[in-house]
C-alpha cells in the first residue's frame, strides 16, 4: 500500500513544477490561467490576482466549464505546493496539455514580496442570496462584488424602469438611483410592477424605493423625485455607471443623450409603443448614440404617446427586463451587448430582429465634441446645441 | 422582383392592417412608390417637404440603414427585407 509520499512523489514525477519567479514572469507574460485550488477560506485570505479558485474538491467537476480549452496553459498553485501537484496531475489527466504547479504556493509567493491581495469576501446571506449568479463562471464572487459596487441611475419608474430596476436590484446592483416626478396612479398598474393599490397618490419614487429596499437590503435606493431638466441633470447623473432611459418623451431623451454624452457615461435605451419596442446601448466613448438612431424628433401629431396610444404591459416588463440584462452585460463586461445594434421587438408575431446602428456624421453631440456640448432643455424642438 | 417591406404597428392601418407586404422595385426609391401606389398614405410619413425620407424613421434594407447605403438609390435583392422603424419614446 503505497503512503502519501509515495504517491506524492508519484505524482511529482508525472508533472513539471515551475517556481515562484518563473510564475511571477510567466503571469506577466499573458496568456496563461492562474488556477487557486486551496479551500474558500485560504482563498479568502489573499490570493494572487485575476485567479480562477476552484477548491481542489470541485475540480474535477468543474475545471471543464471554468477552463474549456484543454490547451490553454495553466499554472495550478495551493498554500505549499502539494495540493497542486495533484490537481496538476488530475488536470493532465483529463486533457489538459501545458499545466504546471508552483512550488511553494501561495505562501512562498507571499513571503517573497510578489504581488496579491484579499479577494471580496461576501456575507453568508449574500452567497444565499446570489448563489445562483456565483455558480455562473462569468459572475462569480468578483462579478458578483463588482455589481454590488456598481451603481445605475434610472430615468423613470414607469413601465420601463420598474421591471428594469426590480431585477437590477435582485441582482445586487449597489446603488439604483431613481428618477421621477409623478405620483402613483391607478392606470399605472397594468404594468408598472413596482407599485400597487395601495401607494396609489403615493410619489413614484418613494413607491420604489419601498418595493426595493424589501426586495434586497443590499440595495441603497437613492431616489430624485424632481423633473429632469438642463438645470439639474449634470449633477444628478454624475458617478453613476450606466443609466437606464425608460423616458416616456423626446425632450427627455434628448436631454439624458446630451448630458451623457458630455460625461461619457453608457445609457441603456429602451422605448416602446402600442407592441413594439427598442433596445440599444449608447455607450459615448465607443459606439453611437441616441442622436445617430434618432437625429430628429417626429412631430406630436406623428408620435402620440402611449398615454395616447396605448401599449400592451407585458410588452414594457419584457423590454425593460432586456434593459436590465444589458446593463448587467456593461457592468460585467459580458458577452456582446447591443452598442451598435438596435433590436427591434415586434410581439404581435414574436420577431426579435437587429440591425445595425452606426455614429450619424452629420451628429456633432459625441464623446470627441464633449467640452462643446451644452446641455440645454429641448422641449419641443430637441436640436442639439453645440459650440462651434 | 418581389421584395418584403415589414410595416409598423402605427402605420399598419394604411397598408389594410398587414404586418408586411410584398412589393416591386430594385431600389427602395421604386418599392417605395409601389409601397404608396398601393396603399396611398405612405408617403406622408415616410418623406419630408423635400422628397428626402424622414429622419425620425429609420429604413433597412436587411439590417443595414439605408442612411450609410444609397438612400433611395439602395438596390433592393429580389427577395431581400425592407424594415420600416419609426422611433417611438414611449417607456
Amino acid at each position: 500500500m503505497p503512503t502519501f509520499r509515495d504517491l506524492l512523489a508519484q505524482a511529482k514525477a508525472e508533472i513539471t513544477e515551475i517556481d515562484t519567479a518563473t510564475a511571477e514572469a510567466r503571469i506577466a507574460a499573458g496568456g496563461v490561467v492562474v488556477l487557486d485550488v486551496r479551500e474558500p477560506d485560504e482563498f479568502d485570505q489573499g490570493a494572487l490576482l485575476g485567479v480562477i479558485h476552484i477548491p481542489r474538491g470541485h475540480l474535477e467537476a468543474q475545471i471543464e466549464s471554468r477552463i474549456v480549452d484543454k490547451s490553454m496553459p495553466v499554472i495550478a498553485y495551493c498554500a505549499g505546493g502539494v495540493r497542486s501537484a495533484f490537481a496538476a496531475r488530475t488536470l493532465q489527466e483529463l486533457g489538459y496539455t501545458d499545466v504546471v504547479s508552483m512550488i511553494g504556493g501561495f505562501g512562498k509567493w507571499k513571503d517573497e514580496g510578489r504581488d496579491w491581495k484579499k479577494p471580496v469576501v461576501l456575507t453568508a446571506e449574500q452567497r444565499d442570496r446570489y448563489q445562483r449568479h456565483l455558480l455562473l463562471p462569468e459572475v462569480g464572487t468578483v462579478g458578483q462584488a463588482k455589481l454590488l459596487d456598481s451603481k445605475v441611475l434610472l430615468l423613470g419608474a414607469g413601465g420601463l424602469g420598474s421591471p428594469a430596476a426590480l431585477y437590477l436590484a435582485a441582482a445586487g446592483v449597489g446603488t439604483v438611483g431613481i428618477v421621477d416626478m409623478d405620483e402613483v396612479d391607478a392606470s399605472n398598474l397594468q404594468r408598472q410592477i413596482l407599485h400597487n393599490l395601495d401607494r396609489i397618490g403615493d410619489r413614484k419614487v418613494d413607491s420604489a424605493k419601498k418595493t426595493l429596499t424589501l426586495l434586497n437590503p443590499d440595495v441603497n435606493v437613492v431616489t430624485y423625485d424632481t423633473r429632469l431638466d438642463a438645470s439639474n441633470i449634470i449633477d444628478i447623473i454624475t458617478g453613476y455607471d450606466v443609466i437606464v432611459d425608460g423616458a416616456d418623451n423626446f425632450p427627455s431623451r434628448y436631454l439624458l443623450n446630451d448630458a451623457s454624452v458630455k460625461l461619457g457615461i453608457p445609457v441603456v435605451h429602451g422605448s416602446i409603443f402600442r407592441f413594439e419596442g427598442m433596445v440599444s446601448v449608447f455607450d459615448p466613448k465607443n459606439g453611437p448614440t441616441y442622436r445617430d438612431m434618432v437625429p430628429e424628433a417626429p412631430p406630436a401629431e406623428l408620435a402620440p404617446s402611449c398615454a395616447e396610444a396605448g401599449v400592451l404591459g407585458v410588452l414594457a416588463g419584457i423590454v425593460g427586463s432586456i434593459q436590465a440584462l444589458e446593463v448587467i452585460k456593461l457592468l460585467l463586461n459580458l458577452g456582446e451587448g447591443l452598442s451598435g445594434r438596435i433590436l427591434a421587438i415586434d410581439t404581435t408575431d414574436m420577431s426579435f430582429r437587429t440591425f445595425k446602428l452606426k455614429p450619424d456624421p452629420a451628429n456633432w453631440v459625441t464623446w470627441a465634441n464633449r467640452d462643446r456640448i451644452e446641455v440645454r432643455d429641448l422641449d419641443g424642438l430637441c436640436a442639439p446645441w453645440v459650440s462651434h | 422582383m418581389a421584395v418584403i417591406v415589414r410595416i409598423p404597428t402605427t402605420m399598419r392601418p394604411l397598408a389594410g392592417g398587414n404586418s408586411s407586404v410584398q412589393l416591386e422595385g430594385a431600389t427602395l426609391s421604386e418599392v417605395l412608390t409601389n409601397l404608396d401606389a398601393t396603399y396611398p398614405g405612405f408617403n406622408d410619413r415616410l418623406f419630408d417637404e423635400t422628397g428626402g425620407l424622414r429622419k425620425f424613421v429609420n429604413v433597412f434594407v436587411a439590417d443595414d440603414d439605408v442612411r450609410y447605403l444609397d438612400g433611395l438609390n439602395t438596390a433592393v435583392p429580389d427577395g431581400e427585407t425592407v424594415s420600416i422603424i419609426p422611433a417611438v419614446a414611449g417607456g
